[in-house]
């Protein structure tokens, strides 16, 4: 495999060897650009604070230590935001697949009255809002702040991924439909023992984007929730990462300012580990519905 | 939508349309009451009650006295906006963030999916991708917290310059940090699309080309550039229309109080003036312009493609 490979390189017109080895050397450099500040932040978290402050990474292992994954996961809150972001993202995903594919059924049938104007009153949110302030107001009138459901509801009917489903339904053969009339099946038949079993594809693609984007985001959480025993990863990171302000029981033995705001600085690394290994180890198993997704987003564009 | 009454039900015989209309409905209602009634229902509630909340920009807004208790100004919050020095610096600073953001950021994932179609073995191209798309993956908070950190004065990449200059108060690195780690973290994911569209280029178009001699700035000329050329106008279309909607989220992120010159962006300014200081009539004033603007860009964007594309919009 190799040695062909290197022959038919070797083939190629001088002008095409230089074009491929510039952009191989771009895609390595970007590559590389990636994994560098991956691999840096994974050893230096192994690495003891006062050393990494002072001299840097090391591999003199007797300087390496457990101490900031001890100090991080033994705090109560980052398990608090992890329990808060799986339930909110879980929740918003399940919401949100169900009133989003719910919509796209009768959005895909020609024959369905009142398409337009459907069409028209979801169509017209993705260009124009109230803004910040006015769903503020509302989300408060309603009695939601600082409750589960200002998290949830909101955003649970997303257009796009409405339009995407739409478009996924109507590529399925209109035959399984007609089928499914001949032999009597309700709407509620045809669409959940019919139509769903073979969108499968589509409906892991929206539900990936959907969890992920509620388990990354943080912007809701802080306007809406208040209490500390609600706030979900992203905030508790926030106020790690962001403020440097971490969690009291993390550094409060330390006994100068000095040291706690060193120490501080040094948990980040340990903090980032911890907080984006669930997102890393999944991913990879996510990867055969990509293409699919973005995919079905290209038809409609 | 609801129930049709019994009233229109039987009276209906003057229009047929409207009859079988009606006709449908009660045939269909499962389509009306449990398929669309639930997305219909957050729409209203979360979407189109905000934007009836849109006239709190046009009063002295008082959350005891609720929108129409509250004091009438007109366009007095827009006038303040407008002919504040901040103004023209917060638009500029939005405008120059995602026009520069583009401008670095939109060809980058189209150079990576042309890159990645030139890698021959499969399995390597996997792996390949399975790094470009990881950063995807990490939050908003998580990539500014790294960005933070190799940053500081004491981070990565000051210890490899040997100096100790912090980035992260200067206005200047503000944009190049932001615009920097967004290609950091999306350029693999957005070529996604592209290496897709690449990959529907007929292979033995490609063949032929390569048989007759083509090198490789003629075959993508000749085969890959025309595979992709349409879903590059779609992408690049769709970015200018959101040119005004930069994120929030990140840019406050990489707020400090000291990059405050180039980093505050309308959004952000929405957000303290409205949430922090409680200045709702302005912050929603200043909110509804950053829309309207938002709008117009969309629709002539829209405009555009429709005229490009002979007929079909986005």
């Amino acid at each position: 495999m190799k040695t062909k490979k290197k022959s038919e390189f070797a083939k190629l017109p001088t002008g095409d060897k230089t074009i491929l080895i510039i952009g191989y050397v771009i895609l390595g450099l970007f590559i590389l650009a990636i994994i560098l500040p991956v691999v840096y932040i994974i050893l230096a978290s192994f690495i003891d604070p006062i050393t990494l402050q002072n001299s840097g990474l090391t591999f003199d292992f007797s300087k390496w230590t457990l101490t900031a994954y001890e100090r991080v996961l033994s705090n109560s809150q980052i398990w608090v935001g992890f329990r808060n972001a799986l339930i909110y993202s879980v929740l918003f995903t399940v919401i949100s697949v169900v009133v989003t594919l719910l919509a796209a059924y009768p959005m895909s049938r020609t024959d369905f009255k009142g398409r337009e104007f459907f069409n028209v009153i979801f169509v017209i949110t993705m260009f124009f809002g109230g803004g910040l302030i006015p769903t503020y107001l509302l989300i408060s009138n309603l009695g939601m702040l600082d409750t589960i459901w200002a998290i949830l509801l909101p955003g649970a009917f997303s257009v796009w991924n409405m339009i995407i489903a739409r478009t996924y339904y109507m590529g399925i053969p209109k035959d399984l439909q007609e089928a499914a009339e001949i032999d009597g099946a309700t709407e509620m038949v045809y669409f959940f023992k019919i139509l769903l079993p073979v969108c499968t594809p589509i409906i892991a693609t929206i539900a990936m984007w959907q969890f992920v984007g509620m388990w990354n985001s943080y912007f809701d959480a802080m306007i809406y929730l208040n209490s500390a025993s609600k706030q979900p990863l992203q905030l508790v990171l926030r106020s790690i990462l962001i403020q440097s302000q971490p969690e009291p029981g993390m550094v409060s033995d330390m006994q100068s300012t000095a040291a706690r705001a060193q120490l501080a600085e040094l948990l980040k690394y340990a903090t980032i580990i911890i907080s984006s290994l669930p997102l890393m180890i999944m991913y990879p198993f996510f990867q055969k519905y990509f293409d699919n997704g973005i995919m079905a987003g290209a038809v409609k564009g | 939508m609801k129930k049709v009454p019994e009233r229109a039900a039987a009276g209906g015989g003057g229009s047929s349309k409207m009859h079988n209309t009606i006709v449908y409905i009660r045939q269909h209602w499962q389509l009306y009451m449990i398929f669309m009634l639930p997305a219909f229902l957050l729409t209203i509630i979360f979407r189109y009650i905000p934007m009836g909340g849109i006239a709190i920009a046009f009063t002295e807004y008082n959350p005891i006295r609720g929108i129409f208790g509250s004091e009438w100004v007109g366009f007095e919050h827009f006038q303040r906006f407008l002919s504040s020095p901040d103004f023209l610096r917060y638009l500029m600073n939005t405008l120059k963030l995602s026009v520069y953001g583009l401008l670095w950021g939109f060809p980058a994932p189209i150079l990576l999916a042309f890159l990645l179609n030139r890698i021959l073995s499969t399995k390597t191209k996997q792996k390949i991708q399975l790094v470009l798309y990881m950063p995807n993956f990490i939050s908003v908070i998580v990539l500014c917290g790294i960005v933070r950190i190799l940053l500081s004065p004491t981070g990565l990449v000051n210890s490899l310059l040997g100096t100790s200059t912090n980035f992260m108060t200067m206005p200047s690195a503000f944009r190049t940090i932001y615009i920097a780690s967004g290609i950091w973290q999306g350029a693999g994911w957005a070529s996604i699309i592209y290496t897709a569209a690449l990959s529907n280029a007929s292979k033995e178009l490609k063949e032929a080309a390569v048989i007759d001699g083509a090198n490789i700035i003629q075959q993508i000329k000749a085969v890959e550039w025309p595979a992709i050329k349409d879903t590059v106008l779609i992408q690049f279309i769709m970015s200018v229309g959101n040119i005004m909607s930069v994120g929030f989220e990140k840019a406050y992120a990489l707020q400090t109080d000291l990059n405050l010159n180039t980093s505050e962006i309308i959004s952000t300014y929405v957000y303290k003036k409205g949430l922090l200081d409680g200045d709702y009539g302005f912050s929603t004033a200043v909110g509804l312009f950053n829309t309207v603007i938002n709008v117009i860009l969309l629709i002539s964007m829209n405009a555009l493609v429709k005229k490009m594309n002979e007929g079909k919009g986005i």
